[in-house]
């Protein structure tokens, strides 16, 4: 059925029949038609931020906690300037995410008119795809394949930019939802012969592990469900990279923990000396290899991913399977049941064996305090305290980041809402106001830094103004604590610019905004405070005030192979400084 | 190896055992033709450091819009294969094929070459050009344009040649390239 409707219209009943309930965006000159549409019905909530890069993470958290689509919309110029880094944020991450962007008129294009910028030009590089719509005849083909290319495949942002002589044309509307306008068709299922091969590799593995990422969690609760029977099925040992948290419980006895730079001795040992490593929905970041030449070097990998071009990019696999992950899984859990394979049971016994002797070194211990309140410390009291409830998580990105990952146990997908690949200081605020909104009636914290809070801490004042009660908890050890880390171990302990001056009082802060604030600086007080946060029903700023100089550990340095890592315990040594139980006075 | 859209992309079929030297590889990219798809291919390319010797790009069907990018590039198999997958992943792109992992591919390139002098050198010039299958496209009493179509190999050997014999400038169109047989794209 088609009918006959203005550009803008054509917007909002676009969003309308894509299911769209929720955006994020900021009116100006350029959209101007398109908000005089949304403010004329209620089926599509608009969401005011205070700067566009907020919602564009606020999107972002939409997005991830629910696995549907996050839908911004903003004007043009400093408006998509702004937006940048959120879409860089979101194709970093693979988050589905449409991007609506007012133009000035067709007819001003390329004159440097007001708050005239090359929106495409700009944004090529950080979206999936993007367009410039030239003609009101193409704008429902375009605005309804920018949801499909944004949420099929590997996910990512796309942009439509939509001249405002064009949002103010008639033409005909047709709902061309799933209809395809472009050739774009990513691949599904992965080869049969390439199924088998797998089987008989992980059949045959004496030491194998599983390394997880974020695809599996976009490819949806059916896939993490898939990965589990995986788990079980097999018996392998699992370890996951930040994104991939949560999509095997941290309670499961199968579990090694995160990987990487900040990850376990035991998962970052098991991928260095595994036999088969099954790499699903990852793709081999430098976060995760460390050096690649030492990455690994005796296993045989098999890597599943949807996108062709994750696959040997930086590190060569054996046998490569592009495909949805859900059905890749389900197809190896077919193949593996036909199969019966007999196994060497003796040798994955010894493997466990070696893997709890790893384990038994307990990486994650760190000097307890009675008189401070040590970073870590403050994260498992978080998690004892709001575990088991319906939360969800938000980060910044930095020291706090790490320790949640670490130390903050998820049991299940959706939860953990960060900046993984771009690693986007003041991502997690807007964030959490994203995924508060989509789940009102959830206790949503964004764990932050107390220099990471400080870049979009104007989204506080969405919060009070949408009421979204989101609780921000920041581990304010007053310095930028991952900058100060690294110069500490790197530079000579040379801390420039990394130290916290004229930092604000965050509890009159929050006032200010009309949330509130709460200050703790003991371990004996910790838990009253983080209980009382959890009952208020309004957005709260709570200063945890932390030791100063604690690292986060274990760590690979950068360029270092996973079984050269620094562990807590190196702590002691006077290379690391001794300040770590130096209190903020 | 050639990579289509939407047809499963597995590496496991199309990787081949490839010899890991560096060399150059001329791709042929089929697309839409529309705004913006040549800087999606050139911006590719910048951004993630790999070398473009020669891009051409033109209308290949009216009716339904495609136009065929024809690249050269330098690197080793993995890094060729990876610069293949990239392209693949990009919206417009309908195909991209390895004309040189195809085998030994049909290579040509135009080129207008402006001489001047008089006496001696001028003849030498005319000699040289007949000897290549250059047409003079413009002549005065001091000077030839010649039009030379050649695998580049040849068009390099004829403007080295020209250089000793007067050359002012020269314009090169880039590489049009297909795969031999009857088999097409």
């Amino acid at each position: 059925m088609t009918r006959q409707m203005t550009g803008a219209e054509m917007v909002i009943q676009t969003l309308i029949d894509q299911g769209v309930d929720t955006i994020f965006g900021y009116p100006g000159s350029a959209v101007l038609p398109i908000f005089d549409e949304l403010i004329q019905q209620d089926e599509v909530r608009h969401v005011l931020v205070r700067h566009e890069q907020g919602a564009g993470h606020a999107a972002e958290g939409y997005a991830r906690s629910t696995g549907k689509v996050g839908v911004v919309l903003v004007t043009s110029g400093p408006a998509i300037a702004n937006m940048v880094t959120a879409l860089a944020d979101a194709r970093a991450d693979s988050i589905p995410m449409v991007c609506i962007t007012g133009q000035v008129p067709t007819t001003l294009i390329g004159t440097d008119a007001f708050q005239e910028a090359d929106t495409v030009g700009i944004t090529r590089p950080c979206t999936k795809h993007n367009w410039l719509v030239r003609r009101i005849e193409d704008l429902p083909g375009i605005l309804h394949e920018a949801f499909r290319i944004a949420t099929t495949g590997r996910p990512g942002p796309v942009l439509v930019d939509i001249p405002k002589n064009i949002q103010f044309q008639t033409g005909t509307y047709e709902n061309r939802k799933d209809k395809a306008l472009t050739q774009y068709r990513p691949a599904v299922k992965a080869p049969d012969a390439a199924i088998r091969e797998a089987v008989e590799l992980m059949a045959a593995a004496k030491k194998p592990i599983l390394y997880t990422g974020g695809g599996v969690i976009n490819a949806g609760p059916k896939a993490v469900a898939l990965l589990r029977d995986l788990v079980q099925m097999t018996g392998f040992p699992i370890t996951s990279t930040l994104m991939g948290l949560g999509a095997y419980p941290a309670s499961g006895k199968n579990w090694l923990g995160m990987l990487g730079m900040h990850g376990t001795f035991e998962a970052n040992l098991a991928m260095h000396d595994c036999d088969v490593m099954v790499c699903i929905g990852a793709r081999f970041d430098d976060r995760i290899t460390g050096r690649i030449d030492a990455f690994s070097p005796n296993s045989k990998k098999i890597h599943i991913d949807i996108d062709p071009s994750s696959i040997n990019k930086t590190v060569m696999v054996d046998l490569p399977m592009v495909g949805d992950v859900g059905h890749v899984i389900e197809d190896l859990i077919s193949a593996w049941t036909a199969r019966e394979p007999v196994r060497d049971m003796a040798a994955l016994a010894a493997w466990w064996k070696q893997i709890d002797a790893w384990r038994a070194k307990k990486c994650m211990t760190y000097r307890p305090s009675t008189e401070a309140i040590m970073p870590q410390y403050a994260i498992e009291r978080l998690h004892a305290l709001t575990k088991g409830g319906d939360t969800y998580i938000t980060t910044e990105v930095g020291q706090h980041q790490m320790w949640v990952a670490q130390y903050y146990g998820f049991e299940e997908p959706n939860r953990l809402m960060t900046s993984g690949g771009l690693g986007t200081m003041g991502y997690g605020l807007p964030a959490a106001i994203g995924t508060q909104l989509a789940h009102p009636g959830a206790l949503v914290i964004n764990v932050a830094g107390d220099a990471s809070i400080q870049m979009n801490i104007r989204e506080l004042s969405t919060a009070v103004q949408h009421n979204a009660p989101v609780k921000t908890f920041i581990l304010n050890n007053r310095h930028l604590g991952m900058v100060r880390q690294w110069q500490t171990l790197f530079h000579g302990n040379r801390l420039s610019n990394s130290v916290a001056d004229a930092q604000p009082d965050f509890v009159r802060l929050a006032e200010a905004y009309g949330a509130v604030g709460i200050r703790c600086s003991r371990p004996s007080e910790l838990d009253d405070a983080i209980e009382e946060m959890i009952r208020i029903d309004r957005p709260v700023l709570f200063d945890c005030r932390v030791v100063n100089l604690a690292h986060c550990f274990p760590m690979v340095p950068a360029g270092g192979a996973h079984n050269e890592m620094l562990l807590g315990a190196d702590e002691e040594n006077e290379m690391v400084g001794g300040g770590a139980d130096k209190v903020l006075a | 190896m050639m990579i289509v859209a939407g047809q499963s992309q597995s590496a496991y079929f199309l990787e081949e055992e490839l010899p890991s030297t560096e060399r150059s590889h001329t791709l042929s990219v089929l697309v839409d033709n529309e705004p913006g798809v040549l800087a999606r291919v050139v911006g590719l390319f910048s951004g993630r450091g790999y070398n473009i010797e020669s891009l051409t790009v033109s209308e290949i069907e009216h009716a339904s819009h495609m136009s065929r990018i024809t690249i050269v590039t330098t690197g080793r198999p993995p890094v060729i294969s990876q610069i293949m997958h990239q392209l693949g992943r990009l919206v417009p792109v309908h195909k991209v094929i390895n004309l040189t992992w195809a085998g030994d591919a049909l290579e040509r390139e135009l080129a207008l070459v402006k001489v001047a002098g008089k006496g001696e050198i001028r003849d030498e010039a005319l000699r040289l050009a007949q000897a290549f299958n250059a047409r003079i496209v413009d002549a005065t009493l001091d000077s030839y344009v010649f039009e030379i179509t050649g695998a580049p190999a040849d068009i390099d050997r004829f403007v080295g040649l020209m250089k000793e014999c007067g050359l002012v400038e020269l314009a090169r169109t880039g590489l049009a390239a297909l795969a031999r047989g009857k088999a097409g794209i």
